[in-house]
Formats: structure tokens, C-alpha cells, sequence
């Protein structure tokens, strides 16, 4: 039997990779079957099938329907010359320079398939953890120097002692798969390519803390990732797996703000997804009131590589207090865009330029965005940042959660301060005032300046006004816009300077 | 996935909608797996079902109406047989996505959260769909589509509007 792999991923599908899959079918004959997997993350060329051939897989793309019967006429079955050859996807430059360890399998496996999962070492982390007890996994957590994946950055170890250690009648584990930040898909791939990691990690961490009971709330606005999960669930469940620990998918309701862990919960609750003051930490007081881990779906699928390689291994990549790898996210106007896993530390610079091949439309690049819709937006003098935490942290920039959004030298940069400001009113809970009210009158003020009514003033309003946001706001929506804000302001000044 | 000839909804109806209700009470937290189950049968949260829900949570009807209106996913009257879901954020914007949003509004000659008058095709804002490597994107219907202008944003409309 030939196996050919055509992906299922959204941003796969997006493009026609079920036409393809189609056509495939129809016309490459009987003994070969189509496996649909998850995105190797060279979104670029998608859809790109894959050939499995004595060499390894060979891949080819970006395909269209069209061009099926000209591949097999060229003898794609046999991993032979065409024009759409990619050759071995571990062997492109996009890929040889990753350092994949939480997408290891993501593209390679069928998503659905707990066999597949196995043969390619899933659940090796879990017999780990089941034989090194509760204990010596969170120390093993801890000194692999994880945090956060979700942006924040939270020391995970510390979490799931905290947890550990607190004494409850119930306590429960939250995914946090509410993967809103834009410019950000990462959580979106892992769940519909290796969604078993995911599941394993959240085992791992019941296991660890005491919970029996865990939730992934993941928002609505992807329907793919869901199907995906719900049938995870099942075959997971079916196999014993969450014998221990249920686990119930939940699905958002469009939300921005139910990202931020507090307001997650009170959504979770059945609440209006409010964000709420701390302390209590949830560690303590999360969900229904009782201990509860919150972690990002990279931080929890992170964790069972993490046990496989050992805790030493992890560490020993990454830079400064930020160890390990980071799935970053090109986005936006680049050439090569999707996702490059790399230990943290190469320069931004370098992720643009060399990795992602500048712009698409081949101009230019003015600015890019890091960390999503509240991170900062830099200019080609701060390519030398280093991607580390509290390397953009210290140049007032977020990584966040990966995210990297390209623009060309066309963007207007006072308009997208004035979309960050448009985003948060939109978004705001409402709890607090300085969000509340202060975006709509960021809004008002960028206004003014985009029709040259006394710019200079509203420039020193504006600023004036960040501040507030940014000391007074209860959570990162408020407290954080003003980096997209103030950094166009300071390093694009000419885009605010209207007549 | 939504298959294509989705939004089909059915007319208001106190047994299903109690049934709906009855079949989420033992989950935890059930407010939003209700509202969403309410919304995929009727296609919106219809105002007589709040005070029901209200109700069965032992919650008042203030409360539940201000959980309702604080999703944007949840309506109050359905939407039309088509719904665009075109995503507005960032990595979008950057790759001609405003241009796009603005060519198909103003051939549907609608706005933001608007739908055309009879009634086949809605259109409202996201931000960000996980497409944001394949832009400007959009679910329509919930099918994605992605590397999206103008013209291809129409013509996929205008495949999921055809009978």
C-alpha cells in the first residue's frame, strides 16, 4: 500500500487542500491511501502533499487540483521530479533550522490515530511521569526552567506545586486553548495536528496536582481545531487514557478578553467572561472556587517531551531566564510564513529576514508587530532584538505568544495605533475603568491627531492617557495597549505628524 | 465543521428549547454549552428562551440576559443564510485585508454585522482566525478560506449563496 499524506489543517484546507485530497483520490488509483495529517508549519506551500517512498516522505507543493494529473503523470507515487518537488520536508531550510520538540510530531502523524501517537513516542512521557511520581515530576518541570506559553511566561513548575500543595476537596486543570491574540495559530496547529500531546500533558499535570477533572476552553472561531478535539476526546477516553483525569472540551464565545485566565474561568462558570482582581491566585481560588492550573495548550503539550528528553536536556536551550524552544508564528506580509520552532534567542532580525524571506509583496519591511494585537510594533532599527522574554520586555516590546506580524513600507502606522486603541473598546470587559473608557478616548484622540487638530497636544493627551492604561488597568488588555500605541508613536513619529 | 447548507433554523419552540436546557444541566458550568445549543437550533438566542434558562440555573433573568449580550457570538435574531465570518486583525491588515472587507461590504452594499435585505448573506467581523500565515482569511459558512482579495472573496460568497 503507498501512503500519501495530504494535510487537514485549516490553514491548509483555507487554500483547497480537500479538492486536492479529492483528486487524489479519484485519479491516483487503488492500493494507494491518503492519509490526512496535520501542517508540517510551511504554510506557504500549502497544500503540500507528501509521497512515502523508500528515501522518506517526499513532499510536494503548493498543489492545486490542477496539477494532479500532470504529478502523476511525472510518477509522483514514486517521489519523482516535477517542478512542485519539495524533496524531503525535514531537509528544506525552513525546517532544518528548527529545533522541534513540542511540534515534533505535528504534520507527520495522523492526528486521530493513538497508535500513530505511539509509534512515534507519545505516551513515553507519561509512563515517565507515572514512574517517577507526582514529586519528582514537578521538580523535573521546574528545573526544565518551562514557562508559560501563553505569554505571561509563569514559571509552570511553580503553578503546579502551588497546586500540589494546596489542599481541596477538588481541584481542576484548565487549557487555556482561547488562542486569541492575532497574528498567533500555533495552539490551532497543535490541537488539529498532534492533539494526543495536548491530552497527555493534561493527564501528566492531573497526575501531578491531584486533579481529576480538566476543561479545554478553546474559542469558536476554530471550527477545526474543535472537530479535531471532540474526536481526540473520544478515541482518548475509548483507550483508557483519561481514566483518571476526564477532560471536557468547551467551546468560547467569541471573546477576546476570556484569553485572560480570570476572565476564562468566570466564561467557564457560565459568567460574563469578566476578568477577576488578584489575588486569589487561581492556583488557589480558580475554577468554581478551588485550586485550579490555568496553562496555555504548548505549555501543557511541552510537558511530556520535556519528561522524555529530561529536564536537563530542555534547559540547556533557550537564552537568559527563557529556556527551551518557542513555536514562533511568521505572519502577516512575509514570504515564507507558518511556523519555525527554535530555542529562544536568535534576533529578530534574523527570524524576519533570513528565516522568513522579508516581505511577500517583496517590498520593504517596515514594521512588525511581536506578540500579538497588544505587543509592540518594531522598526528595522530594533532587528538586533534578541527573542527572549526579558530581552523585548527591556526594548518595551511582548513576545507574548510567538506571534510575529509583518507589514511593508505601505502600513500606516497611525492607523494601527488607532486600531489597537478601536480593538481593546471593543474587546474591554468593561470591568475596569481606565480600559473601559480610556480606549474609546484613545480612540477619540487618535482621531483628532489622524485629522491634524492639534497634534502635538493630543500627542501629550495620548501619552498621558497610556499611562493610565497602563498602571491602572486589572489585566493585560488595558494595561497592555499601549505598546502597539506608544511604540508607533515613538518609532514611526512622521505617521502622526498630519496636516 | 459546519457542513455548507448550515443555518437552517427552526422556528421558536418551548419543548425544544427545554430540552435543550435539560440535556446541559448536569455539566458544570452549563450556561454557555446551553446558549450555544439554544443558538445552533433556533439560530439566535431567542428572548423567550432567557427567562427559561434563567429559571433552570436558578439565576435571574437580568443576569443570564447579561451573559447573552456579553459574547458576540450569541444573536438575538438569526443571521442570514450566508454568514462571512472575515477576519479584521493585523496580519490581515497587512496583506490587503481592509481593501478586501471593503470591496465585498460595499458590492452586498451592507456594513459591519449587517445583513443584505433579503436575507442571504451576513456578514460580521473576527479577529483572527489562526489563518494569519495564509491572509486575509475567512470562514464562510464555516468553511475557510484563505489568501483571500476581492474578487476571490466574492466569488466564494457567491459559491455558498448559489441554491
Amino acid at each position: 500500500m503507498i501512503r500519501l499524506f495530504v494535510p487537514k489543517d485549516v490553514s491548509a484546507l483555507a487554500v483547497g487542500a480537500d479538492c486536492v485530497a479529492k483528486a487524489l483520490h479519484q485519479q491516483a488509483g487503488e492500493g494507494v491511501q491518503i492519509v490526512r495529517t496535520g501542517s508540517r508549519g510551511m504554510t506557504w506551500l500549502e497544500p503540500l502533499i507528501e509521497i512515502e517512498t523508500p528515501e522518506g516522505r517526499i513532499a510536494y507543493g503548493p498543489v492545486t487540483p490542477a496539477d494532479v494529473p500532470g504529478l502523476l503523470a511525472a510518477g509522483l507515487l514514486s517521489g519523482a521530479d516535477h517542478p512542485l518537488r519539495i524533496g524531503r520536508p525535514e531537509d528544506h531550510p525552513f525546517m532544518a533550522r528548527q529545533t522541534r520538540l513540542t511540534f515534533a510530531r505535528c504534520g507527520i502523524v495522523d492526528p486521530l490515530s493513538l497508535d500513530d501517537y505511539r509509534a512515534h513516542g507519545g505516551l513515553e512521557g507519561l509512563t515517565k511521569a507515572l514512574a517517577m511520581g507526582p514529586e519528582v515530576v514537578v521538580a523535573e518541570v521546574t528545573a526544565s526552567g518551562l514557562r508559560g506559553r501563553g505569554g505571561a511566561g509563569f514559571p509552570t513548575g511553580i503553578k503546579w506545586k502551588t497546586v500540589a500543595d494546596a489542599a481541596a476537596d477538588c481541584k481542576y486543570i484548565v487549557c487555556n486553548a482561547d488562542e486569541g491574540d492575532s497574528g498567533t495559530f500555533a495552539d490551532r496547529m497543535l490541537m488539529e495536528g498532534d492533539p494526543f500531546a495536548l491530552l497527555e500533558g493534561m493527564v501528566i499535570c492531573g497526575l501531578v496536582v491531584g486533579a481529576r477533572k480538566g476543561f479545554i476552553y478553546i474559542r469558536s472561531e476554530y471550527p477545526r481545531a474543535i472537530e479535531v478535539l471532540e474526536h481526540a476526546l473520544v478515541v482518548a477516553r475509548a483507550q483508557g487514557l483519561l481514566a483518571d483525569c476526564d477532560i471536557e472540551l468547551r467551546v468560547g464565545a467569541g471573546s477576546y478578553v476570556c484569553g485572560e485566565e480570570t476572565a476564562l474561568l468566570e466564561s467557564l462558570e457560565g459568567k460574563r467572561g469578566q476578568v477577576r482582581a488578584k489575588p486569589p491566585l487561581p492556583a488557589h481560588k480558580g475554577l468554581f472556587g478551588r485550586p485550579t492550573v490555568v496553562n496555555n495548550v504548548l505549555t501543557l503539550a511541552t510537558v511530556p517531551e520535556i519528561l522524555v528528553r529530561g529536564a536537563e536536556a530542555y534547559a540547556a536551550l533557550g537564552c537568559g531566564r527563557s529556556r527551551g524552544t518557542l513555536p514562533f508564528q511568521l505572519a502577516g506580509n512575509i514570504r515564507f510564513g507558518g511556523l519555525f520552532e527554535a530555542p529562544f534567542g536568535m534576533a529578530l532580525g534574523e527570524l524576519i529576514d533570513q528565516v522568513g524571506g522579508g516581505t511577500a509583496t517583496g517590498r520593504p519591511v517596515r514594521a512588525v508587530q511581536t506578540g500579538g494585537p497588544l505587543g509592540a510594533y518594531f522598526p528595522r532599527e530594533l532587528f538586533d532584538t534578541v527573542l527572549d522574554y526579558e530581552a523585548l520586555a527591556a526594548r518595551d516590546g511582548l513576545l507574548g505568544h510567538g506571534g510575529i506580524v509583518v507589514f511593508d513600507d505601505t502600513v500606516d502606522m497611525a492607523r494601527q495605533a488607532r486600531f489597537a486603541m478601536e480593538f481593546c473598546a471593543m474587546e474591554s470587559c468593561g470591568k475596569c475603568t481606565p480600559c473601559r473608557v480610556g480606549s474609546v478616548r484613545g480612540m477619540e484622540v487618535i482621531d483628532k491627531i489622524l485629522k491634524g487638530h492639534e497634534v502635538a497636544a493630543n500627542l501629550a493627551l495620548l501619552e498621558d492617557l497610556c499611562n493610565t492604561l497602563k498602571l491602572g488597568s486589572l489585566c493585560a488588555l488595558g494595561g497592555f495597549v499601549p505598546y502597539p500605541v506608544m511604540s508607533a508613536v515613538r518609532h514611526f513619529p512622521q505617521d502622526f505628524q498630519r496636516q | 465543521m459546519a457542513s455548507k447548507t448550515t443555518n437552517l433554523v427552526a422556528d421558536w419552540d418551548p419543548n425544544r428549547a427545554a430540552e435543550i436546557i435539560n440535556a446541559h444541566l448536569g455539566l458544570e458550568g452549563p450556561a454557555l454549552p446551553i446558549l450555544h445549543g439554544l443558538q445552533a437550533a433556533f439560530g439566535c438566542v431567542p428572548s423567550e428562551a432567557i427567562s427559561m434558562v434563567a429559571k433552570a440555573l436558578n439565576r435571574s433573568r437580568a443576569e443570564i440576559h447579561g451573559v447573552v449580550t456579553f459574547y458576540h457570538d450569541f444573536r438575538d435574531a438569526p443571521a442570514g443564510k450566508t454568514v462571512v465570518k472575515l477576519c479584521r486583525a493585523e496580519a490581515c491588515q497587512a496583506v490587503g485585508g481592509r481593501e478586501a472587507a471593503s470591496f465585498l461590504l460595499a458590492s452586498l452594499r451592507i456594513g459591519w454585522g449587517q445583513t443584505t435585505p433579503d436575507g442571504a448573506v451576513t456578514v460580521e467581523a473576527v479577529y483572527c482566525l489562526g489563518l494569519c500565515a495564509a491572509a486575509p482569511a475567512a470562514l464562510v459558512n464555516g468553511q475557510p478560506h484563505g489568501r483571500l482579495d476581492g474578487m476571490s472573496l466574492i466569488e466564494a460568497v457567491a459559491e455558498d449563496t448559489q441554491p
